[in-house]
């Protein structure tokens, strides 16, 4: 026999308000802090950044110092990089997705993959600096780099784009098939054309990931110091969140506001590539709606 | 007509590979499709070469690093001490130093995490939840070297005001970044599990008379709990590979002591300081890399391993 109580009923109503501001703490602490770094980083960064900062080289001193190797050596770093990590990626995806039967060996890579893009950046960077720099004699290049941080991407890619060939509805498959085309028309044109939005996504947000990502590169040696612009893949190189390293890592002040200086702009690129991709999931959902109804 | 309807059952159950190599055409024998095919299967089957080649190299030169340095000093040695004359390869004062941080970074992360993942999937309006998601998932997405920068530069200064005793470098700002920079791993992967419980079970809970704080407490996480702690254990993992912030703001003093305001020195940070060194090929400073790069991989590969099966092991499976 179950009573109703009053004092009990009020009791878990006190307890569910501070249930739910608990919780409602947690999440604008966490909103607080970013709040926090990046006013605080602005403060002491934004004043810093004019053109003179964006055009020169790496500089002993910090009133002469910019970014330009730094951004150009990025912007190569991420071309190479996309031109070896899309391919191998997409590749993946379709062969696991849409060729691969559900064998045991195929679980087995799909279960590596998920391990793979768990594995922490600078054991790439091992990879790297063993196979590429050493092994392959690639040396302290552009093309070390890259490679090193296409197999870094590479799950990120495969994974991102199993996702979106998985959510394409087999109607589209069956349809294809139906009208006699083989299995790669049925993915060339039935298939690619309705992932590629979730696929794309998927690409600039790992690209965006291996911008910033610098650990790996640290061991392959991207150089702090370059005073010039590479202009082949043999070339050294470096890249702004190595060049942001190497401000901070120096102990005087002056070093640590240009640090803050490349920082926003390395985030301001970022988020351009975060507000892209969001804007062409956004984008084609709705050209694609029809799909869901 | 007993075959169209196994197809129809079939490919509604949603195992269209099955119903694909069942019925579904004979793998075309044209040369361009059978190219097209070769290619594919070898890139699907390229990222196991990748991890056969990790682990080939880790292995290999880690074993002629224990070619010079017995495995059981190796693995319970209390001093770390690479360079001079007295060389001294114990790993305990790197792995206290990687536990330090992940654990620290763990106790920011997981209340704040699950915190506000329980806000945003149970409580906040629409509005908010809409403009919060986002700037968490930012959080996530700010490079590592960004953190270490904040550490050291932001987050150090306000601690000096409340422990004067603190270290430039110390491990008690390295966790607190290295905790923001996980917490939105914490807080999506466990949305993630909240939000796919399903609406009835919750409702049942409210027609039995259970009040919000218990239909939350004892229905909805609890349902949700295999995915919330495989988003701690990803999280943790993450934060023991971590290698950018704790390189610019925990130090390089390898150490057992347990003491926040201290400076200490992680794996990933002694890996970083061996190859920014001039260690000549061949010598045993160049072998420590990998077997501190084998012990890492095997930590950080067994975490994941266990989120995993966790998963798998205590997922409800909903319909």
């Amino acid at each position: 026999m179950i009573k109703f109580d009053a004092r009990r009923t009020r009791r878990y109503q006190i307890y569910g308000v501070i249930f739910q501001l608990v919780c409602f703490t947690a999440n604008t602490v966490a909103l607080f802090f970013l709040g926090y770094l990046l006013v605080d980083l602005i403060v002491s960064g934004v004043a810093g950044i004019n053109w003179n900062f964006l055009s020169s080289p790496a500089n002993p001193n910090p009133d002469r110092a910019g970014i330009s190797s730094a951004i150009i050596g990025t912007l190569w770093l991420m071309f190479l990089t996309a031109a070896f990590a899309i391919p191998m990626g997409l590749g993946a995806a379709i062969y696991l997705e849409e060729y691969a039967r559900n064998t045991r060996f195929v679980r087995f890579i799909k279960l590596n993959i998920q391990n793979l893009a768990g594995v922490p950046s600078i054991i790439y960077g091992i990879l790297g600096v063993t196979l590429f720099v050493n092994a392959l004699n690639l040396g302290q290049s552009l093309l070390a780099g890259s490679l090193t941080m296409a197999l870094l991407v590479l799950p990120v890619i495969t994974i991102a784009a199993q996702e979106a060939l998985r959510a394409v509805p087999d109607s589209f498959r069956l349809a294809g098939y139906g009208i006699g085309m083989t299995r790669w028309q049925v993915v060339r044109y039935q298939v690619l054309p309705v992932a590629s939005p979730g696929i794309l996504t998927g690409i600039i947000l790992a690209l965006s990931r291996a911008i910033g990502e610098s650990a790996p590169l640290l061991l392959v040696g991207a150089a702090g110091f370059i005073a010039y612009l590479p202009i082949s893949p043999m070339d050294g190189y470096t890249v702004l969140p190595i060049q942001i390293y190497n401000w901070t890592a120096r102990p005087q002040a002056e070093f640590h506001a240009i640090a803050g200086s490349a920082i926003i702009v390395l985030l301001v690129v970022l988020l351009l590539m975060n507000a892209v991709a969001i804007y062409l999931r956004l984008y084609f959902r709705k050209k694609l709606s029809y799909l869901h109804s | 007509m007993k075959d169209n309807l196994q197809i129809l059952t079939e490919a509604v159950r949603g195992d269209r590979k099955k119903v694909f190599a069942r019925y579904g055409q004979k793998p075309s024998k044209a040369p361009a499709e059978r190219i097209i095919r070769w290619v594919l299967r070898i890139l699907g089957g390229m990222t196991v070469g990748i991890t056969a080649i990790i682990i080939y190299i880790l292995v290999s030169d880690a074993i002629g690093f224990f070619r010079q340095v017995n495995f059981f000093d190796f693995l319970l040695g209390t001093q770390w001490e690479p360079f001079g004359f007295e060389k001294k390869f114990g790993v305990l004062p790197l792995l206290s130093g990687t536990l330090m941080i992940a654990l620290g970074a763990s106790a920011v992360a997981i209340p704040f995490g699950l915190g506000t993942a329980i806000y945003l999937t149970q409580y906040s309006p629409p509005w908010f939840r809409e403009f919060a998601t986002p700037v968490v998932e930012i959080l996530g997405g700010i490079p590592t070297v960004v953190y270490g920068y904040f550490a050291l530069v932001t987050v150090t200064p306000v601690l000096g005001y409340f422990f004067p005793e603190i270290e430039v470098f110390n491990a008690l700002s390295a966790s607190i970044v290295v905790g923001i920079s996980i917490l939105p791993m914490v807080s999506s992967l466990s949305s993630d599990s909240l939000r796919v419980v399903p609406v009835s079970i919750k409702n049942a809970g409210y027609a039995l008379g259970m009040s919000r704080f218990h239909v939350v407490t004892k229905i909805i996480v609890p349902a949700a709990v295999s995915g919330i702690v495989a988003s701690f254990i990803l999280a943790f993992a993450r934060a023991v590979g971590e290698t950018m912030a704790v390189t610019l703001a925990a130090g390089a003093t390898p150490t057992t002591a347990w003491d926040y305001l201290h400076g200490i020195q992680t794996m990933t940070a002694f890996i970083v300081q061996i190859s920014l060194g001039d260690a000549s090929a061949g010598s045993i400073e160049y072998f420590t890399r990998y077997a501190i790069g084998l012990t890492l991989f095997v930590l950080t590969f067994g975490f994941n391993f266990l989120a995993t099966r966790i998963v798998r092991r205590f997922r409800e499976v909903y319909q």
